[in-house]
């Protein structure tokens, strides 16, 4: 009878469904990402690496996900929220491999994490294509963990590029001798101001001003004052996120007439032209993006529709760009076995967003170390190897 | 002369709050360590309001006043209540309002980080002013300003008028007040609300000219922690002084000596004031 | 020593030895866990000998832990020493600066020994920062070395072990005795011919040089060391917070806090990440309401009742 049918084919197509969702669960990849949500640098990864990573998954996803040996797999993203603490970073690294059993990670957010989860992803081999991880040891950790790859660029190469700027004006006449110098300190800003202090001097420049300030400082007015009172020719801030904002703030109010101004983390974010506007134009940043390559301005898009935030004009590029070596380093090596993806990586080239990527003894050697906003877009204007490097402007007041 | 100033319009920033948690726990004796979060409250509703509809945040802070009295009150008579009546003598209440503010503070991070998890940046006042031919920012006296009104009308209220007079009663003695006929658990709930309120409202005001985010109320709350401590408990005048003696100090030092050792100068000049005076500076020695 | 001693002393070894036994049946994810229960029971058991009986607060305990790890970090990273002698620089050094705090802070009581102590440690995590920043200056400090987590592990249950047996000593000693008086009352303990400064410094010392020692022995699980990483003041309130959670009545106390907070911990973390947080939060709430004298008080509390229904 019609009724019997009707119940035969519903059965036939609901199991027939079911069994294609439990085949479908099987061809799942599944990939770790730890990182802040909530913490001192909970701020920052949630501009620069959480959204990428939504983005990243939602289009592979999209597209069917990964070609894995000839057989569409979709992305599933495992997430963490490590609160900035390194113990509890750990624990969380340890609970992906073993308990989630996730194929791929994502790498962490920030030098001091990365560090800490290196001997953990190393002990279980996954490629761990660090981003946001600086350091000036990567040939003694690249030789310990032959799983790690890193792809933001070292300490020498921001300080270098910095005094490059520098010099580069001090030729055409805009700037004189006189620099004023100022770190947080942090690790950080500790390295870079060491590495930019002889460089400095090498250059011939007077550093007219060289102090620190503890992180957390309330009151930054005192160091820009001080600072003004040097008379300098250009001012360089190794900075954090909130010192950024802050310096920056008085540098405007107390008019701090320089034609060089730099402050290095958060200069490239979004909420900074949205704070200051017109004012910061000229201002010099850690960082760089080219605003005119094609392919840049697709993933702005793609960022702003899928996220609903603004890329900033540094990391979230690199972020992005991690994935999508790990995307092409799965599908080029054809499994999920992490041996063959990791060999990929390091014998490879990828075609990413910011152009040809490849590593050299893990260790990637493109990418933009200073960016300058100029009229609302942060441009890159320094950098190891990358191109479409835009030309440098002179600050011209703070209005 | 340009020190003394900025380091005043610091330690005016610094009395805010400090205010709070003073008739927090001078007062209602509850050492509140979710203190900071509510000056991240306060100034998660000025970046809120200004950036969706560019409302002054001095506004917001009149629209936030009540609003906080209220929810501090509602915290009080409901979750802190029943620590003070069951705990045996001043040291237990510590230890449970410790932890259990410990847990409030975990919980409105947890909160505020979903309602928006990056940084509160916006622009208002971010202009010069001179003063004396200095220049400073006009956000920060501002803020001054109003940290002055309202530790004024503090002031007046708690020694001028029969309710303030209460308070101040119950901050000396909790069972004196009790044996005069005053209601010691009504006067506490109103305290720590007119103290939350307060504090927000300090939140509101300091989100003008520094950039907060969710995760940054701990450090609010060890800043006025050791104010109050330092000021002696109980006494307005004291945090006021403490706070005034710690923007100078920490300005001063940022200036003539080295900014990296503001924040240690601060905690130095705060040890050596207790090592000498043990109950703070306006404090009553422990009988 | 009597009987019951002997008892105890038994009891205390094999529970150990079964501690060390751990890394034979964990994995690494619980290896991980395990890992962090032990460092903080062996830093809320050595701060409850002081806090415990005299009832004083202290939040020191992330200054000293911070000059463990740090003391670490920069020999072996600047100074190229090797990490077993650092770890015994570095807990002397913590030793010598928790006799010192202990000096300062013998006129201060209450809610101002708590905050003061506080200020100090953020006082010596700035000072820390700026004098790497000026003097030191060095490029992140780095701890390479071949320990993994099994070997830490098993350098925390020893520790343990260390602050057990001293605990177990000084509550039988008179050390242990004028403790149990000036936390009462130390009025009356100084009137009955008590030295309490001696006493009170001895066991603040004491538990600072643990505090340091954890430092260190933990400074290989980070790999990397930040001044404001090793120094956070959260340290401190979480040590606190769960010896009171456990209960400092008692020498096994704060273990009783530690395991389950950890484990209510790290689950709240796995499943409601996003929210961990605020869940963190409640689940604080809840316990500081329901369980008023620590697990340990709720514990002795059905126990007593127990007692009670069999009469």
């Amino acid at each position: 009878m019609k009724l019997t049918k009707l119940f035969k084919s519903a059965a036939i197509g609901l199991s027939a469904s079911m069994l294609a969702v439990s085949v479908q669960a099987a061809d799942v990849i599944k990939i770790g990402a730890v990182a802040p949500k909530t913490g001192a640098l909970g701020g920052g990864a949630v501009v620069t690496q959480w959204p990428n990573v939504e983005l990243w998954s939602k289009q592979v996803n999209a597209a069917g996900g990964l070609d894995v040996g000839g057989k569409k797999m979709m992305v599933e993203i495992i997430e963490y929220d490590d609160k900035t603490n390194p113990g509890e970073h750990i624990k969380a690294a340890q609970r992906l491999a073993e308990v989630d059993k996730v194929d791929f990670i994502v790498a962490p957010y920030g030098t001091g994490f990365n560090l800490a989860a290196a001997p953990i992803y190393a002990k279980y081999n996954y490629p761990h294509i660090a981003v946001s991880a600086i350091s000036d040891k990567m040939p003694e950790l690249t030789a310990r963990y032959s799983n790690l790859f890193f792809t933001l660029g070292n300490t020498t190469s921001f300080s270098e590029s910095v005094v490059d700027i520098l010099k580069d004006m001090r030729a055409a006449g805009t700037i004189g001798n006189r620099v004023a110098m100022v770190n947080v300190a942090d690790a950080f800003g500790i390295e870079l101001a060491e590495a930019a202090r002889p460089r400095l001097k090498e250059a011939g420049f007077d550093i007219v001003y060289d102090k620190s300030y503890p992180l957390g400082t309330p009151d930054l007015s005192p160091i820009i004052k001080g600072a003004k009172e040097s008379n300098p020719d250009a001012f360089v801030a190794w900075s954090y996120p909130p010192d950024t904002f802050a310096l920056t703030e008085q540098a405007i109010i107390q008019d701090l007439d320089v034609k060089m101004y730099y402050t290095a983390v958060a200069t490239c974010f979004p909420a900074f032209v949205g704070k200051f506007g017109s004012k910061i134009n000229g201002v010099f940043g850690a960082g760089g993006v080219n605003q005119d390559s094609p392919d840049i301005q697709a993933y702005f898009k793609a960022h702003k529709d899928i996220t609903g935030k603004d890329a900033d004009g540094w990391a979230s590029a690199n972020t992005y760009v991690s994935l999508q070596i790990l995307g092409q380093a799965i599908e080029g090596a054809g499994t999920l076995d992490r041996q063959a993806v990791i060999d990929y990586i390091k014998a490879s080239s990828f075609d990413t967003i910011m152009g040809p990527i490849s590593f050299e003894d893990q260790i990637s050697n493109r990418f933009w170390t200073v960016g300058q906003w100029q009229d609302g877009k942060f441009r890159g204007v320094k950098s190891s190897q990358m191109a479409g490097a835009a030309p440098i402007v002179a600050k011209d007041g703070w209005n | 002369m340009d020190i003394i100033i900025t380091g005043l319009l610091l330690g005016g920033t610094y009395a805010l709050i400090a205010f709070g948690l003073n008739l927090q726990y001078g007062v209602a004796r509850i050492m509140n360590l979710a203190n900071g979060e509510m000056i991240v409250l306060g100034a998660l509703a000025a970046f809120w309001i200004f950036v969706a509809d560019a409302i002054s945040p001095i506004l917001t802070m009149l629209i936030v006043a009540p609003l906080s009295f209220f929810g501090n009150w509602l915290i009080y008579r409901f979750l802190l209540r029943p620590l003070v009546r069951r705990a045996k003598n001043q040291g237990q209440l510590e230890v449970d309002s410790i932890l259990a503010t410990f847990g409030m503070a975990f919980a409105l991070v947890g909160i505020m980080v979903s309602i928006h998890g990056e940084y509160y940046t916006y622009s208002y006042l971010a202009e010069p002013f001179e003063i004396l031919g200095e220049t400073f920012a006009l956000n920060r006296i501002v803020a001054f300003c109003f940290a002055v009104l309202i530790g004024a009308a503090l002031w007046l209220w708690l020694y001028f008028t029969r309710t303030g007079m209460a308070v101040r009663a119950v901050s000396v003695s909790t069972e004196a007040s009790g044996l005069v006929g005053i209601n010691v658990p009504q006067l506490s709930a109103i305290a720590f609300g007119l103290g939350g309120a307060v504090t927000t409202m300090g939140g509101t005001l300091i989100s003008t000219f520094i950039t907060l985010d969710a995760s940054v109320g701990v450090v609010f709350t060890m800043k006025a922690l050791i104010i109050i401590i330092m000021g002696g408990v109980g006494d307005i005048r004291g945090a006021i002084v403490a706070a005034l003696i710690l923007g100078l100090v920490e300005t001063a030092v940022a200036r003539l000596i080295d900014p990296g050792l503001t924040l240690a100068a601060a905690y130095a000049i705060f040890v050596l004031i207790l090592l000498f005076r043990p109950q703070g500076l306006f404090g009553r020695k422990p009988s | 020593m009597t009987s019951g001693d002997v008892k105890q002393l038994v009891w205390g070894a094999i529970l150990l030895a079964l501690a060390a036994c751990v890394p034979l049946v964990a994995n690494g994810y619980w290896m991980s866990i395990a890992l962090t229960i032990a460092m903080f029971t062996v830093l809320s058991t050595s701060w409850a000998l002081f806090s415990g009986p005299t009832h004083y607060i202290s939040l020191a305990t992330a200054a000293f832990f911070g000059v463990g790890g740090f003391l670490v970090g920069t020999g072996m990273s600047d100074y190229n020493t090797d990490y077993w002698t650092m770890v015994v620089i570095a807990s002397l050094a913590g030793t010598v600066l928790a006799f010192l705090v202990g000096l300062a802070t013998l006129r201060l009581s209450g809610v101002y020994f708590v905050i003061f102590t506080l200020g100090l440690a953020e006082m010596i995590r700035t000072l820390v920062s700026w004098i790497q920043n000026n003097f030191t200056g060095s490029r992140g400090l780095y701890v390479l070395t071949d320990l993994g987590e099994a070997d830490i592990y098993i350098h925390l249950v020893l520790v343990a072990a260390l602050v057990y047996l001293a605990g177990w000593w000084i509550a039988r000693s008179r050390l242990g005795f004028a403790m149990r008086i000036i936390g009462n009352d130390e009025m009356v303990a100084r009137h009955v011919g008590i030295n309490t400064a001696f006493s009170k410094v001895i066991l603040f010392t004491f538990s600072g040089f643990v505090a340091s020692l954890v430092g260190a022995l933990i400074a290989p699980r980070y790999t990397y060391i930040e001044p404001n990483g090793v120094f956070s003041p959260e340290l401190s309130f979480i040590v606190v917070i769960m010896a009171l959670l456990g209960g400092t009545g008692r020498l096994w106390g704060p273990i009783v806090g530690v395991i389950p907070f950890a484990l209510l911990q790290e689950y709240i973390n796995a499943n409601y990440s996003n929210y961990s947080t605020l869940v963190l939060g409640i689940a604080f709430l809840v316990i500081v309401y329901f369980l008023p004298h620590g697990v340990l008080g709720r514990l002795e509390e059905t126990w007593a009742k127990r007692r009670r229904s069999t009469w």
